[in-house]
């Protein structure tokens, strides 16, 4: 109590200060957001530095060097720490770079699909009437699509490649994010700053973006870390079944597609890129767990 | 009183048979029904002086409201503000005359903005002044509504109630409106807290030369504050007059209701009985003839059937009321009633 009584105070004197240290101190004590950016953190780090942390070459092969196993398997060696695949390039080099081609394409898709599903739902929310009809109308449009079938079928009619793959799924995922910017302009349409705004003769620009976008930002940013993970996991599927990312690129997908072969007799192929899907992932719905936490109400009231 | 605006034209809001009618629900199945939120409404507001408008929850006073800021057309019917009609004028020019306070504080300040972007966006959007002369006002615009300098640099969310009605207030005043309509500026407010905000808003209107239409459906504001009163029901003024007409003799058998309604804080007495029965009737299907008649004590059966004009009263006693003494009648603007018996 008495720190909620002191705080406005001490704001005033220190505002960047306060609001920083305030943001850092609830980050950590919010286990899964720290977690999650931890873990999104360090592999963000290494993609960015690839090229030095990788120890060989991803893409170059040696015939004589196939199926080595990793480390903890009694015939490892440190050469190739997670071993070599069927081709002889070395696997953790692969992995590093793979991990480049997940999270470019989380973001991107996440990007495109945020960018038109906000725009849609920001509209039909504060426009309501026709343009809702119109947009209630593609959304529902939209759910009906089997993704996964949608992306397969347009895949193989364009060819699978990664900017394939990201436009598509940029141009499917777009859903929740309007459906949340939707409703949640719509509740905000009728706020009496917006009809200060409108009664001032504000464009209509200056509403949507600095008066409507700021206050529904915190639900869309927790909808964005989900699409990041479901648009990366997609992209796996996609590359699995061949009609994502292509050879010799170092897609997870396509790791554990070439693996499938030897999944009873050398598993690791398979575990190796699967483990790292998983922990990618499970990092991201930590990080979007966590920041659905802070923005909910009796989190900050700013 | 004292401003520049105060020019040719003695009237600072005029509305002329004003209309607003929203359509409900219709589809392919169903018939829309037809909703008047306001009906007809004609209203003379002074320049400089307050207008009470009272009347229950849903008779459309936030409608009247929403329609004088320009933010939905009017049906039918004209406003003049400065003797100039504002349908269909540039919201930019109309927002120089008129500017809301709204009811709820804690919805009504953006809590994304600071104090200081949030008084200062009236400058910003009409382009009055640099940078530093748009802050120099801001500063002390935050003064003269009693916010000390350092409320310029925080959220809506630090701040309480009251300072956040006060951060309303300096943001409509801003750009020196001469209309300023109040839509229940304290009714959210702790009763500790109105007193002050009615006192600022009295100050300043003497400072700035103000006009405010205030609505309210307490009367005890109401009281304290206007000039003269509007008395709304289901979207129609049944009754308006000078502030002490309405209070001292009022002729509408519903002003009388709702006077009667007022809570006294006289311990022991309760809840007064008004004898208005059942509540508000559906405004989609008003009843017929005078839209108050199920719910009026001394209806006759022709209320039913035709409806009463708000016409001017001469100053005789109505059978309503026993007291039509000296004040009813001002200066050409004389109490106006809608009722067959008043």
């Amino acid at each position: 109590m008495a720190q909620l009584l002191s705080s406005p105070v001490a704001a005033t004197h220190h505002p960047a200060n306060t609001w920083l240290s305030r943001l850092v101190h609830s980050t950590f004590k919010n286990r899964s957001l720290a977690i999650g950016l931890l873990i999104i953190t360090s592999l963000g780090i290494v993609a960015l530095l690839a090229p030095w942390l990788a120890p060989h070459d991803p893409y170059l092969q040696n015939t004589a060097n196939r199926m080595v196993p990793p480390i903890w398997h009694e015939t490892g060696s440190w050469t190739h720490p997670l071993g070599t695949d069927r081709l002889g390039r070395d696997y953790l080099s692969r992995l590093i770079y793979g991990t480049r081609i997940s999270l470019f394409i989380g973001l991107v898709v996440a990007l495109i699909s945020g960018l038109i599903g906000t725009t849609l739902g920001v509209l039909a929310g504060y426009f309501g009437g026709r343009v809702d009809a119109v947009v209630s109308y593609l959304l529902t449009t939209r759910l009906a699509m089997p993704v996964v079938l949608v992306a397969l079928a347009m895949a193989s009619l364009m060819g699978g490649s990664m900017l394939t793959v990201t436009l598509l799924l940029g141009l499917l995922l777009w859903d929740r994010f309007a459906v949340v910017a939707r409703s949640a302009t719509q509740q905000l349409r009728d706020a009496e700053y917006v009809q200060a705004a409108q009664a001032l003769g504000c464009p209509l620009p200056y509403i949507l973006l600095r008066e409507v976008l700021p206050n529904i930002a915190g639900a869309l940013i927790v909808v964005a870390t989900l699409e990041v993970a479901n648009a990366i996991l997609l992209e796996a599927t996609l590359s699995f079944l061949g009609m994502g990312v292509q050879p010799p690129s170092p897609s997870w997908g396509l790791m554990i597609a070439e693996g499938k072969a030897y999944m009873f007799f050398q598993p690791w192929v398979i575990t190796i890129p699967g483990s790292a899907l998983f922990v990618l992932v499970l990092a991201i719905n930590l990080l979007g767990d966590g920041l659905r936490d802070l923005s909910a109400p009796g989190g900050r009231n700013e | 009183m004292n401003s520049a605006a105060s020019s040719r034209d003695p009237l600072a809001l005029e509305l002329c048979a004003l209309s607003k009618t929203f359509k409900l629900g219709g589809g392919m199945l169903h018939k829309s029904r037809t909703l008047k939120a306001v009906n007809d409404v004609s209203l003379r507001v002074p320049r400089g002086q307050v207008m009470g408008l009272v009347g229950e929850s849903g008779c459309g006073k936030s409608t009247l409201a929403k329609v004088l800021l320009g933010l939905t057309p009017p049906s039918a019917g004209d406003v003049l503000i400065n003797g100039k009609a504002i349908v269909n004028a540039n919201q930019k020019a109309l927002a120089r005359h008129i500017q809301p306070i709204f009811q709820d504080p804690y919805s009504s300040l953006n809590p994304r903005q600071r104090i200081e972007q949030i008084v200062g966006l009236p400058l910003r959007i009409h382009a009055m002044g640099t940078a530093k002369e748009q802050a120099a006002k801001v500063d002390e615009m935050l003064e003269l509504v009693g916010l000390p300098k350092r409320a310029a640099q925080q959220y809506p969310g630090q701040m309480s109630g009251g300072q956040r009605q006060r951060v309303a207030i300096a943001r409509a005043l801003i750009m020196r409106p001469d209309l300023v309509i109040c839509d229940e500026p304290t009714s959210a407010l702790d009763v500790s807290v109105q007193a002050q905000i009615l006192n600022l808003l009295l100050d300043l209107k003497d400072e700035f030369g103000l006009t405010y239409l205030f609505i309210s459906h307490d009367l005890a504001v109401v009281e304290h504050l206007a000039d003269r009163i509007a008395v709304m029901y289901l979207g129609r003024i049944v009754e308006e007059g000078t502030r002490e007409q309405i209070f001292s003799a009022p002729r509408h058998p519903y002003t009388q209701a709702l006077l009667a309604s007022a809570l006294t804080p006289e311990p022991g007495l309760g809840v007064p009985d008004i004898g208005l029965g059942a509540g508000q009737p559906d405004p989609t299907q008003p009843p017929s003839g005078c839209a108050f008649h199920p719910r009026c004590p001394i209806a006759q059966p022709e209320c039913a059937q035709q409806a009463p004009a708000l016409s001017p009263i001469a100053q005789s006693a109505g059978p309503g009321t026993s007291q039509g003494t000296s004040q009813g009648t001002s200066q050409g603007n004389p109490t106006r009633v809608a009722c067959h018996f008043a």
